[in-house]
């Protein structure tokens, strides 16, 4: 017969100080590893929801990233009439070229400067991103130098709020407009015209890339192939989504170094467990052998304190997720392989909540097992005559 | 020091829990030390003789706009610069990107100045004139020729990005120097002509070898004057802080070394914290027995304090023992490759570890301390638990 869980309830009731110093320890522990999982998956989210299907970018042949690509004027009227792109309000194709670069802006987390992209595209590259809203102003005039920057550069970057003047190449631009592409990569850069943005970067000639709208899946399938395949173009298409899922894998230097931190420190955490549950087991030794006598076997004792152990180390977990919790939604920001800073905010799921109760529930029956073997193990006579 | 050894037996009456703890602070302070090593080599410490004599120069605006290769002499002229190489990403592809042992760094460079500019490298003279004749050679660090296990004479190939195609490249030379270095140094002549005509005759940045390393915050600010005003301004700053800048490019990483580090420490400071107070609570009625004996309140608060002191600086000193072999790895790491330098056994760290465990322990035991020095002894003696 087993114990009934409501005895080791109030153990840990009664030694209130001793389980919450415990619990708190183990939730330190769960909380690195559930910081680092929400902004993980916060960079997850914002890059899957700055992609398209149905968008087809267009990169030099080789290039990994729009920053390091090159595109001609020549390779783009190439391109514009290929079959398969949609047509714009106007009539002609929903294509846009575009000039990517980054400049260095003093933020709120670093004064001493970080990059932020500043794209430079065509009329049809704002009508083809159906994502992206304007929140505050107006669009930029593309015989001017105005430019609208995405909503998290405005709020992270003090030099670049609305109705501010800012330096990209050798001009002074007036930031006119404030977007939102609801949590997209958009949010981290600055827009501008294609034309007045190259000219200013000295660069009317060699852009970066082009980007398309395509009618359905299949036609942005063979789009693509078709460009692939032209070996007269020298480039490399895929689709937009295809793009950004691939720069998911700036994330995994720091995946992996939040998993080897939590890790580690739930070994620590394990061992301070254990203690616990040792001491507790040194304390009751009357008491397990009481419950000896009263006929409970070895393996429900082992079975309870176990379960005391697990209990105790769920706490942690639960308690772990309260002190994360306020993390969720806080912005910040990480290098993409654009060379620039990409902004995203933590973001945290009941998936990752449990994920982290299950692994305080790991470490706390690693934690319990042995000091429940030690209780199981006492001899009834010699527990009874302890102190 | 009369009651030392009596504060080392009680911290090792209950040796499994004394254990249990040490192992429980070691292992955090061994994360802890290896966060404090990062922050020590990132932020505080100071560049090499070697480094501190190098600036580099970018355009102003961000290091992916360029600048143009006209400003090497000018730059040449400034009272102080000895050498100015001009040196660019070449990025590419080495295999597969997306294993990160083949993402090694790769510059273009002028291979007659490299090893002027590098004064630290150590290359065998034939190995160097070999790379300066041949126009489709390169030079590596020791550490990538023993990762990829490189010879002399064999072919790199990569295929470009900024620099579009793919480029076979021979090894010509293996050189040493005292951070182990795994970059490639590529002839720049060479891949230039893959690129468009508008693009060529741009320069990334300048590698600057000045003669005084005192003066090399006036050497900066004179080259970025020479360039004020001028359709491509320049910003010149010491190598060190140009290699922190890209750490910036990461993400916040002084954030999370902060954030990490004081989430361990308020581990430790629980863990040593718990600990203490079992003991104590298990020694009520000793306590009474020492004070019966004549042992003042105060005697009682340092021999509670000590016990717990001597627990957390054994886990500190383990912890901090296992984070100098931890550090070999992380330095070893890509990321390792940001910091300037490590060396072993580094006694500002080393202090700073050992100064935590100490205040840990203090302030973990001082409130059980405080309550058996301040327990009457009656009621201690009274006291069955």
């Amino acid at each position: 017969m087993a114990i009934p869980l409501s005895y080791n309830l109030r153990n840990l009731v009664v030694r209130k100080t001793t389980t919450l110093m415990t619990a708190l320890g183990i939730a330190l522990t769960v909380a690195v590893l559930l910081a680092i999982l929400a902004l993980v998956n916060g960079l997850r989210v914002t890059l899957s929801t700055s992609g398209d299907p149905l968008h087809v970018i267009a990169l030099r042949k080789g290039a990994t990233s729009e920053v390091v690509s090159l595109f001609t004027r020549s390779q783009f009227q190439d391109l514009k009439f290929k079959p398969g792109i949609a047509a714009g309000r106007d009539g002609q194709p929903l294509a846009s070229l575009e000039v990517i670069s980054v400049i260095n802006l003093a933020s709120v987390d670093n004064p001493g400067g970080t990059n932020v992209t500043v794209r430079g595209l065509m009329p049809a590259g704002i009508e083809l991103r159906h994502n992206v809203r304007l929140a505050e102003g107006r669009w930029f005039n593309p015989s001017r130098r105005e430019v609208v920057v995405g909503k998290s550069v405005a709020g992270r970057f003090p030099a670049a709020r609305l109705g501010r003047k800012i330096r990209i190449a050798r001009s002074e631009w007036d930031i006119v407009g404030v977007i939102d592409a609801a949590r997209g990569a958009q949010d981290s850069e600055i827009w501008g015209d294609l034309y007045q943005v190259s000219s200013d970067l000295d660069r009317s000639e060699v852009v970066s890339s082009a980007v398309f709208q395509v009618t359905d899946a299949v036609t942005a399938k063979a789009l693509i192939s078709n460009i692939n395949n032209d070996r007269r173009l020298e480039l490399t298409a895929s689709s937009e989504k295809d793009y950004y899922d691939e720069q998911t894998s700036s994330a995994a230097p720091l995946e992996f170094i939040g998993l080897m931190v939590a890790i580690i420190m739930a070994v620590g955490s394990s061992f301070a467990a254990m203690n616990t549950m040792y001491a507790a087991v040194a304390r009751r030794a009357r008491e397990i052998g009481t419950l000896r006598v009263l006929g409970f076997s070895r393996f429900s004792i082992l079975l309870s304190f176990f379960v005391e152990g697990v209990l105790l180390s769920a706490l942690g977990g639960i308690l772990a997720c309260l002190l994360v919790l306020p993390l969720n939604g806080i912005t910040t920001a990480i290098g993409s392989t654009n060379f620039a800073d990409l902004a995203f905010d933590f973001h945290l799921t009941p998936q990752i909540m449990l994920t982290g109760i299950a692994f305080a529930v790991l470490l706390g029956s690693v934690g319990g097992l042995f000091p429940a073997g030690t209780a199981s193990r006492k001899e009834i006579l010699t527990a009874l005559r302890e102190a | 020091m009369r009651y030392l050894s009596l504060i080392l037996k009680n911290s090792w009456r209950n040796r499994r829990r004394t254990i249990l703890t040490i192992a429980s602070i070691g292992v955090s302070m061994c994360l802890l030390g290896v966060l404090v090593a990062m922050y020590h080599a990132f932020y505080l410490s100071s560049p090499t003789p070697a480094q501190a004599l190098r600036l580099v120069t970018r355009n102003r605006v961000s290091l992916t706009v360029a600048i143009p290769a006209s400003y090497q002499s000018r730059i040449k002229r400034v009272p102080g610069v000895r050498e100015a190489m001009i040196a660019n990403w070449f990025g590419g592809t080495y295999k597969d990107a997306r294993d990160p042992k083949n993402q090694f760094s790769r510059f273009t460079v002028e291979p007659e100045k490299l090893f002027t500019v590098y004064g630290e490298f150590h290359i065998p003279e034939d190995q160097k004139q070999a790379f300066i004749h041949d126009r489709t050679g390169c030079v590596i660090g020791r550490d990538l020729a023993d990762s990829f296990g490189f010879k002399l004479g064999d072919r790199i190939t990569l295929t470009g990005d900024i620099y579009p195609g793919n480029y076979e490249f021979t090894v010509r030379g293996i050189f040493d120097s005292p951070p182990p270095n795994g970059v490639m140094y590529i002839n720049k002549e060479y891949v230039e002509q893959s690129l468009p005509e508008a693009r060529r005759g741009e320069v990334g940045m300048y590698y600057i070898l000045v003669d005084d390393s005192r003066n090399s915050a006036q050497i900066a600010e004179a080259i970025d004057a020479q360039f004020r005003n001028s359709p491509a301004e320049t910003k010149t700053e010491s190598e060190q802080a140009f290699i922190i800048g890209f750490l910036s490019l990461i993400g916040n990483v002084k954030m999370f070394l902060v954030a990490i580090a004081g989430a361990v420490t308020f581990t430790i400071l629980l863990v040593s914290a718990n600990t203490m107070a079992m003991s104590v609570r298990e020694r009520v009625r000793e306590v009474g027995v020492l004070k019966t004996l004549g042992f003042t309140p105060g005697i009682i608060l340092v021999l509670i304090l000590g016990e717990a002191c001597t627990i957390s600086t054994a886990g500190g000193i383990v912890g901090y023992l296992i984070s100098t072999l931890l550090m070999q790895a992380v330095s070893k790491s890509p990321i390792g490759g940001f910091a300037p330098t490590q060396s072993f056994f580094e006694p500002v760290v080393a202090l700073a570890c050992m100064g935590i465990a100490a205040s840990v322990g203090l302030l973990s035991s001082l409130v059980p301390a405080l309550g058996a020095a301040r327990a009457p002894i009656v009621a201690a003696l009274r006291s069955n638990d």
